[in-house]
């Protein structure tokens, strides 16, 4: 049965209703695979007998004719949502033994759905990170691996094991959340499409804050089918996050045609970067013609403070971060560290100073910074001025075109501990994908193709706000016409 | 703008970070380095333009003024690192 977990959710659905296994045998089956994975570091904490509890669930459901669109799907969680009653950490040891009395509202609609959890997925701690290096509870190894070398690879961040589970068929799809690329870039590395649905989209209740003014839930799936399906049942309005958009949620799946005829693909000159890999330039170019052959006009767009996104990024994510991360003080929950015969401000800098690691303090220091009396004006505002800028050149290209194509991330994977040495090194990943957080915008990765290493690159599609349904199609319509990557060799076995 | 130590053990305190003093010297470093590649962005002409504070619309939202939760004190200190007669408990305040 260990070829149930080759299949996409499309698939499995049609699996289940046609009875031709049940969703203790597929929950079981990625349970095993999640077993042999272990060494891949995927999950903090597993919950294999919650999930075959809930494929039994599943199953009666099915007979009994009230089973959800996702009823008995194998999920997976990035550790960022809250799960009520399942150790929630944020891959901190701040919140190391941290076990929710709520449910997020993303995972409660999933719950809701049908889908079963496997457990909660490894990440950069509290999300800051592109490699997933920074997690409390060690590095995920990508099941990627360049041809011929067996030398681990990052498998990008921050929602790194939700990427590199749904990659190694350990689950079908996994919740990830995006602030600056979090979801695309992650998703490239690891050869699975991934989207971050418009701001608002999906709703922030009960996803540990970053930055909260651009942290959004998405998820990881094999096919951008697979993406749809799973965001139809994520998305919606909530009236307990006072940025959730009250939008009706499209049937983005049963959408899907591939079909571009009458649409105008913006290509950005901008993204044009040095330290490009040749290869990618190329895929790029593939890219637009396969969006031509499904009928769609391609134009060239500027955007031109591209260039400033990531320096704005910077401002903003650590500065709304030191204020969200402030609440970590060793008093309600979390760590608590109390220096001998130390008071309470002693306690709160002892915890923090022990708590957190080594990104998440930089962050905070600078998010400190550039906050404080004095350089407020110069930092903070002025990045929220270019902040609008970076915006006001979205809404322009989308005046000559209907959705961007650009590369997901300059490079494919990298090895665990080459980037580390330097921040602004690593922050560079996000350039492709930080600007379209700034403003907001519906954006996904779709694997494409493969560097010289044989290691996946990913196109991005940015789209309008709200419109997911066209980033979804043009995505759909890529990946028709993309050459299949090959599943990673299960070398973990 | 350069960060010297003493700004960066301003810093610390204002955030409630514990610094080693021997983390001071190589923080500072390293705030200076990121500080420096993010002040290219004051060479962006700004004139006139409105700081963005949220990308979408945000609306007021009204509820009626009713008890939706409550009654989960339980659930509240459940994670409590201290917790004591039905309060948080932390180390003395007052000498």
């Amino acid at each position: 049965m260990s070829d149930l977990t080759a299949l996409s959710v499309a698939e499995m659905r049609e699996g289940l209703a046609a009875r031709a296994f049940s969703a203790a045998e597929l929950v079981s089956a990625h349970v095993a695979a999640a077993e042999a994975a272990r060494p891949l570091n995927l999950f903090i904490t597993e919950t294999f007998d919650r999930a075959m509890d809930a494929a039994r669930a599943a199953d009666a459901a099915l007979a009994a004719g009230t089973a959800g669109p996702l009823s008995g799907i194998p999920i997976g969680i990035k550790d960022l949502f809250a799960t009520k009653g399942v150790r929630t950490t944020a891959a901190s040891r701040i919140l190391g033994d941290f076990t929710p009395p709520y449910e997020s509202t993303v995972t409660a609609k999933l719950q809701a759905a049908g889908a079963v959890s496997l457990g909660k997925l490894n990440l950069d701690e509290f999300a800051m990170g592109s490699s997933n290096e920074t997690s409390a509870f060690g590095p995920v190894v990508s099941p990627v691996r360049a041809q011929g070398s067996e030398a681990p690879l990052v498998p990008g961040g921050s929602s790194g094991g939700s990427a590199a589970a749904v990659a190694a068929r350990v689950v079908a799809a996994a919740t990830g959340t995006d602030t600056g690329g979090s979801i695309r870039q992650p998703a490239a590395f690891c050869g699975v499409a991934g989207i971050k649905p418009t701001y608002g989209r999906c709703s922030r209740w009960g996803i540990i804050a970053f930055a909260s003014s651009l942290d959004q839930a998405g998820v990881f799936a094999r096919s951008v089918r697979d993406c749809a399906l799973l965001l139809e049942a994520m998305a919606g309005f909530d009236p307990r996050d006072s940025t959730s958009i009250d939008a009706p949620v499209p049937r983005w799946a049963q959408q899907l045609s591939g079909d571009l005829r009458g649409r105008r693909v913006g290509i950005p000159r901008e993204y044009r970067v040095e330290g490009m890999d040749p290869g990618l330039e190329a895929l790029w170019e593939q890219g637009a013609a396969w969006l031509r052959d499904a009928g769609a006009e391609i134009v060239e767009v500027s955007l031109p403070h591209t260039a400033q996104a990531l320096p704005t990024y910077y401002i903003l994510a650590p500065a709304e971060a030191s204020s969200n991360l402030a609440r970590y003080d060793g008093v309600r929950y979390g760590l608590r560290v109390v220096p001998e015969g130390g008071g309470l401000a002693d306690m709160y800098e002892a915890t923090r100073a022990a708590g957190f690691g080594a990104e998440v303090r930089r962050r905070i220091m600078i998010g400190t910074y550039v906050l404080s009396a004095g350089y407020y004006d110069a930092y903070y505002r002025k990045a929220q001025k270019v902040r609008a800028l970076i915006a006001r050149d979205f809404a322009e290209a989308f005046a000559a075109c209907d959705v961007l194509l650009t590369p997901t991330a300059p490079t494919g994977a990298f090895p665990l501990g080459a980037r580390n040495a330097d921040p602004i090194a690593m922050y560079l990943n996000d350039v492709f994908t930080v600007p379209s957080s700034l403003a907001g915008l519906p954006a996904m990765s779709v694997p494409a193709g493969a560097d010289s290493a044989g290691l996946p690159l990913g196109l991005q599609l940015i789209g309008r706000p709200l419109d997911e349904g066209l980033v979804l199609d043009a995505a759909y319509a890529l990946e028709a016409r993309a050459p299949k990557l090959p599943a990673p060799a299960s070398w973990w076995r | 703008m350069a960060v010297d130590h003493e700004m960066v053990a301003r810093v610390a305190r204002l955030a409630r970070l514990r610094l080693a003093p021997a983390e001071v010297a190589p923080l500072a470093a390293e705030l200076n380095r990121i500080l420096g590649w993010i002040d290219q962005l004051q060479a962006v002409d700004t004139e006139g333009v409105a700081p963005l504070e949220t990308v979408i619309p945000i609306t007021r939202a009204w509820r009626e003024d009713v008890v939706t939760e409550g009654d989960c004190q339980a659930d509240l200190l459940a994670n409590a690192p201290a917790a004591a007669h039905g309060f948080f408990a932390v180390p003395k305040v007052i000498e």
